[in-house]
């Protein structure tokens, strides 16, 4: 699927700790920011990393358990962006009401993101588990934890990449099975949480406008703009990787694509 | 029953012109009892229509799901329902000017919503109802368009009821991919309109247990969003540290099955 490929010649390691993976996998996977990607069309497996090589990096997966360790991935993110807001100074002098809404979604995000580490450790033996990532909120344009607006822009940004990932991740959720189905249901129960959480802190940048739902972050469908967009994980993972938040090296050449 | 005659708003328009013996054969469902009746009816399929055949034949299954189509036709009339509401609500001068844009945006995408419904839907789309926003068909008498606070405590009902509404269908339109998608990006533009009401009214973008601050009457807006266990494993006290059993239930939206949401929307729609 085209619109699964990532451009590798675009990005280079940015993090010299890193570089050895990178060159092992050099040609065969997107690299940057510690995320590697590749198309994961049926005819790519010996992109595949070899379970034997310690230095390989982790991959998804396939199926329901790819999808899972997806939202996993994302929830990771939100979480440890949030509990690095917590600490900073823009948040020790919000107001009362900024406060209590970064420290519900703070809450939100840690519950999501364990919910999901429990979710797929159920479902699959440990080495399937998206381990622990690291993060650098330093890292490319980088996001300055005493200054309200970077960090509102960052948490808008978060979540509106998350309502657009989940809305695109629920086609690719296999529902043959009973648990399947179980897990479009719980992709529904979070996503609107996500949306929530946008809404609130668009509405906190431009108040008692139309910034909670503007016209920018949602698209027609032969309509006015009153739908959010729905995007496949290549496309969001490739977004993800542009703000080189995540450090952790992991591939993404075995989920659905449609 | 208003569900009954719900049912029957939400028929096909072919359906429609053939009210008498398809009114009979609602009457022959009632004694069954309602859930029976809503379970077992595919919504939107009339039984005494041409399409009623293959209709039949699903009805034997245990495990009914309704068709995309009688979905779709659910959501246009949620969509109606929203649509009209915000329309009269901006004719009428009871919005405060400074959340006239706020209102205004909502009224667009509702407009939008049903624009899209309809073009899915084509011929196949039920006819809009008569609402009633005084909640008289529900034993209401409120006053939503000369009363602000009024005014915003339906909005917020509404909007959290479309989340649950949309949310708890997601597994009926999982047959077909495309529906999937434009039925999951109306429910999240729904969560966000519902976010910024709710904190308007200053309540939590978020449901929190199910608490809330509108009428009583309005209970099962909010039924069953408490809820603590999370794919079949039970998760309360397991957040101590991280808000609780309310960061919890706030973390998780629930869904509304299709006849709790026409309950609700029961007490706006006029039964002729």
């Amino acid at each position: 699927m085209k619109s699964n490929e990532i451009k590798n010649d675009a990005l280079e390691p940015s993090n010299g700790r890193d570089r050895r993976k990178f060159l092992k996998l050099s040609g065969m996977a997107l690299v940057g920011g510690g995320l590697l990607l590749s198309c994961s069309d049926d005819d790519d497996n010996m992109m595949e990393p070899d379970p034997t090589d310690p230095d390989a990096a982790f991959d998804l997966g396939s199926g329901n358990v790819g999808i899972l360790n997806y939202a996993y991935a994302l929830e990771q993110l939100e979480a440890a962006f949030y509990i690095e807001v917590l600490k900073g100074s823009y948040y020790a002098g919000a107001s009362a009401e900024e406060k209590a809404i970064l420290e519900d979604v703070t809450n939100h995000e840690i519950i999501h993101r364990d919910f999901f580490k429990a979710a797929i450790t159920a479902a699959v033996p440990a080495e399937q588990v998206l381990p622990d990532l690291e993060f650098d909120f330093t890292a490319g344009a980088g996001v300055d934890f005493s200054s309200r607006d970077s960090v509102l822009a960052t948490a808008v940004l978060l979540e509106d990449t998350g309502v657009s990932a989940y809305n695109g991740a629920g086609k690719l959720i296999d529902v043959s099975s009973d648990t399947g189905a179980v897990y479009l249901g719980l992709a529904g129960k979070i996503v609107s949480v996500e949306a929530r959480h946008a809404s609130a802190f668009r509405d906190l940048v431009s108040p008692n406008t139309s910034n909670f739902a503007s016209d920018d972050v949602l698209v027609g469908i032969g309509t006015d703009p009153a739908f959010d967009k729905a995007v496949l994980p290549a496309d969001v993972l490739a977004a993800v990787i542009d703000l080189k938040f995540v450090v952790t090296p992991f591939t993404a050449n075995n989920l659905p694509t449609a | 029953m208003n569900f009954i005659k719900l049912l029957e708003s939400l028929s096909d328009k072919e359906a429609l012109t053939k009210k008498t013996s398809r009114r009979d054969t609602f009457q022959q469902m009632k004694g069954f009892g309602k859930n029976v009746a809503l379970a077992s009816i595919p919504f939107g399929l009339a039984a005494t229509s041409s399409k009623a055949k293959a209709a039949t034949s699903s009805m034997a299954a245990a495990a009914f799901q309704a068709s995309a189509t009688d979905v779709l036709n659910f959501a246009l009339t949620l969509e109606y329902l929203e649509k009209e509401f915000y329309q009269m609500g901006l004719d009428s001068g009871v919005i405060d000017a400074d959340d006239m844009v706020v209102f205004q945006t909502i009224s667009k995408h509702e407009n939008a919503h049903v624009d899209f419904l309809l073009t899915a839907l084509k011929d196949q789309a039920v006819a809009k109802p008569t609402f009633d926003f005084t909640g008289g068909p529900g034993g209401l008498n409120l006053d939503p368009f000369n009363d602000y606070p009024t005014f915003m405590a339906l909005a917020q009902g509404f909007e959290d009821t479309g989340v649950r509404a949309y949310k708890g269908q997601a597994g009926a339109l999982a047959v077909d991919n495309t529906l999937l998608d434009y039925a999951l990006q109306i429910h999240s533009v729904e969560a966000r309109h519902a976010s910024k009401v709710r904190r308007m009214r200053m309540e939590k973008g978020w449901i929190v247990q199910n608490s809330n601050t509108l009428p009583d009457a309005f209970a099962p807006i909010y039924a069953g969003e408490e809820n603590t266990v999370q794919g079949g494993v039970e998760l309360k006290g397991m957040f101590g540290d991280f808000g609780g059993d309310d960061a919890l239930t706030a973390a998780f939206d629930e869904p509304l099955t299709m006849d709790e949401v026409l309950t609700i929307g029961g007490f706006f729609i006029v039964q002729d």
